[in-house]
């Protein structure tokens, strides 16, 4: 054995490349559309638009995507944490309506801060509680699952309409944030560029956590093989309530973003965005949210430049695009080594 | 067998996997600071008994002792928590994780230790080379290599290895014998199932002998290397024809 440390020197050795290809998808869709589009400010609206819904779906879709992985949940209701956040977002920002109002873009922002975080901690805590009661006696049971879960969104969706009632409610943007502005003749919506500065930050944040923190590589493991990090002395079912109950807060902030990117709510937004949730999660590779991310701004992104384009298309253009990408790599864009 | 108090010590466990009785009354002996050999033909309870003792199964009947303490009803991260590693058949790589990320789980108790990774290196030096490499690169021999000094990077009371010969080439095999045997010189029982008698007369022991979910023989190592007839009785081979 050698006497001098060898362990010192490990840090220098070369790296794995990275697989970059479905990376280069978005910005290769984003150049592909500009001469479908014709109009270059149009596209770079379009694009924006794009951006943030895909970012939006984002942040929605990586907690399902997590919560699949890691315990193989399958989890129909994730939709229910999308309209609750939605909801409980309808009524912070009614309460503070003078703040909505308020002509400082500080003030509009602690009102959207306060709306989004309400979202989130109800989202999260109904969450855990559905963890609980729904989902934790399914474990393993991937039809019953299926069943389960959407009944507890049906029932969700019903205790919703109790609380808020069935009409369509508006759902008002901050003074600051309404309108666009223009850079170039390229329209740009306040409220757009808002949610891409928070949807960048969100997978930021998670990118970071994942790879550079330690929970993040358990959680990394715990998709790939859960028994392993057991066996490791690490508890997976705290880990997985844990990512439950983050995934369902995500999911609740990205129902309020939703409701304001639409300008209204109902109690469907959960269900309208669950097909969208799911074509992203199978794009990107299930477990994966890298995948999930690369996936989310494709779909955003097709939904925006085929409905301008062909808006009879954009009926299945979301499907076509899955189709497409699972003939590419059939586990999806970043397939996660199962066990 | 040592008179001393066994580190661990199965009595009559019984285990059930759904409709499947599989372990019928498992008796098993580890002592401490040695290597014992749970040998036998597929099928036989080999892998069951070590799944059962890590709470990934649960024991049905019978009682698993460690150092005294009652394993029932434990969960499996109870069970690794008092310093028992399990490297599983499958090797349970992390295949997305670098092989830096795959120790560093393993070092449950902190950052890695720079003077145990020197050591692992010594006998596995690929996974120097491929540090900061996913796991899933690796060959099936560098994986399990890996495996094996997951359960190496902080140190360990007992280890269960689950045919850890499997497949590899004989260089990175006698690699494998000298870490298991430092690894008991440094005090650490290992509870090893191996198929491969050759293997197993060179690492263990101790050895015991199971068919159909029960012990048949448990004895010393060099006893049944020296007896022809009891290896044929019980393994249906003699060592001759391993080699």
């Amino acid at each position: 054995m050698s006497t001098t440390s060898v362990a010192s020197t490990v840090e220098d050795l070369p790296v794995a490349p990275r697989d970059w290809l479905p990376v280069l998808l978005v910005p290769l869709l984003i150049l592909a559309a500009l001469p479908l589009v014709g109009s270059p400010s149009t596209w770079g609206t379009l694009t924006i638009a794009g951006l943030a819904m895909g970012l939006i779906i984002f942040m929605v879709a990586s907690g399902l995507t997590l919560v699949f992985g890691l315990m193989d949940v399958m989890n129909f209701g994730h939709g229910i944490f999308v309209a609750l956040g939605a909801f409980v977002g309808v009524s912070t920002l009614t309460g503070l309506s003078t703040w909505i109002a308020s002509p400082s873009f500080a003030v509009n922002l602690a009102a959207l801060a306060c709306a989004g975080l309400a979202a989130a901690a109800v989202a999260g805590a109904v969450g855990v509680l559905f963890e609980r009661v729904v989902v934790r006696p399914v474990y393993g049971l991937h039809l019953k699952q299926i069943l389960v879960t959407m009944g507890g969104m049906i029932i969700a969706e019903q205790v919703i309409l109790a609380l808020w009632g069935p009409e369509a409610r508006p759902m008002m943007r901050p003074a600051s944030l309404q309108g666009a502005f223009f850079i170039a003749d390229v329209a740009i919506e306040k409220f757009r560029l808002l949610a891409v500065c928070v949807g960048l930050t969100i997978f930021a944040g998670m990118f970071l956590l994942l790879n550079r923190t330690k929970l993040g590589l358990l959680i990394r493991a715990g998709v790939q093989d859960r028994e392993m990090v057991e066996a490791l002395g690490y508890r997976v079912r705290f880990l997985f309530i844990g990512v439950f109950a983050a995934g369902s807060a995500l999911a609740g902030l990205g129902g309020t973003m939703f409701g304001l990117y639409q300008e209204s709510v109902t109690t469907a937004i959960g269900a309208q965005m669950m097909v969208l949730i799911f074509i992203v999660i199978i794009i990107g590779g299930l477990g994966s949210v890298g995948g999930c991310f690369v996936g989310a701004l494709l779909v955003g992104l097709t939904a925006n430049y085929v409905g301008f384009v062909a808006p009879k298309v954009n009926l299945f253009s979301n499907i076509l695009l899955m189709v497409l990408i699972l003939l590419w790599r059939p586990r999806g864009l970043f397939p996660v080594a199962k066990r | 067998m040592s008179a001393e108090q066994p580190l661990l010590a199965l009595a009559g466990v019984h285990t059930h996997i759904g409709p499947y009785h599989i372990l019928h009354g498992v008796d098993l002996l580890v002592p401490k600071g040695g290597i014992t050999m749970l040998l036998g033909r597929n099928g036989a309870g080999k892998t069951t008994t070590l799944r059962t003792i890590m709470g990934l199964w649960q024991a049905s009947a019978g009682e698993i002792r460690f150092d005294g303490r009652n394993l029932a009803g434990l969960e499996t991260p109870d069970v690794a928590r008092l310093d028992i590693a399990y490297v599983p058949e499958n090797m349970g790589i992390f295949s997305d994780l670098t092989v830096r990320e795959n120790l560093f789980l393993a070092a449950r108790q902190g950052p890695l230790d720079n003077a145990r990774l020197d050591r692992i290196f010594g006998y596995m030096p690929a996974l120097k080379t491929f540090w900061q490499q996913p796991a899933g690169l690796l060959s099936g021999g560098q994986k399990q290599m890996l495996s094996i000094a997951r359960a190496m990077v902080e140190p360990r009371r007992l280890l269960l290895v689950d045919e850890p010969s499997k497949g590899l080439a004989p260089t990175i095999i006698q690699n494998l014998i000298l870490a298991f045997h430092a690894l008991r010189d440094d005090g650490a029982a290992i509870l090893l199932v191996e198929q491969n008698f050759n293997f197993a007369s060179n690492v263990g022991d101790t050895v015991a002998v199971m068919d159909n979910g029960r012990v048949l023989h448990a004895g010393s190592m060099s006893d049944l290397v020296a007896d022809e007839a009891l290896q044929t009785r019980l393994l249906g081979l003699s060592l001759d024809s391993h080699q």
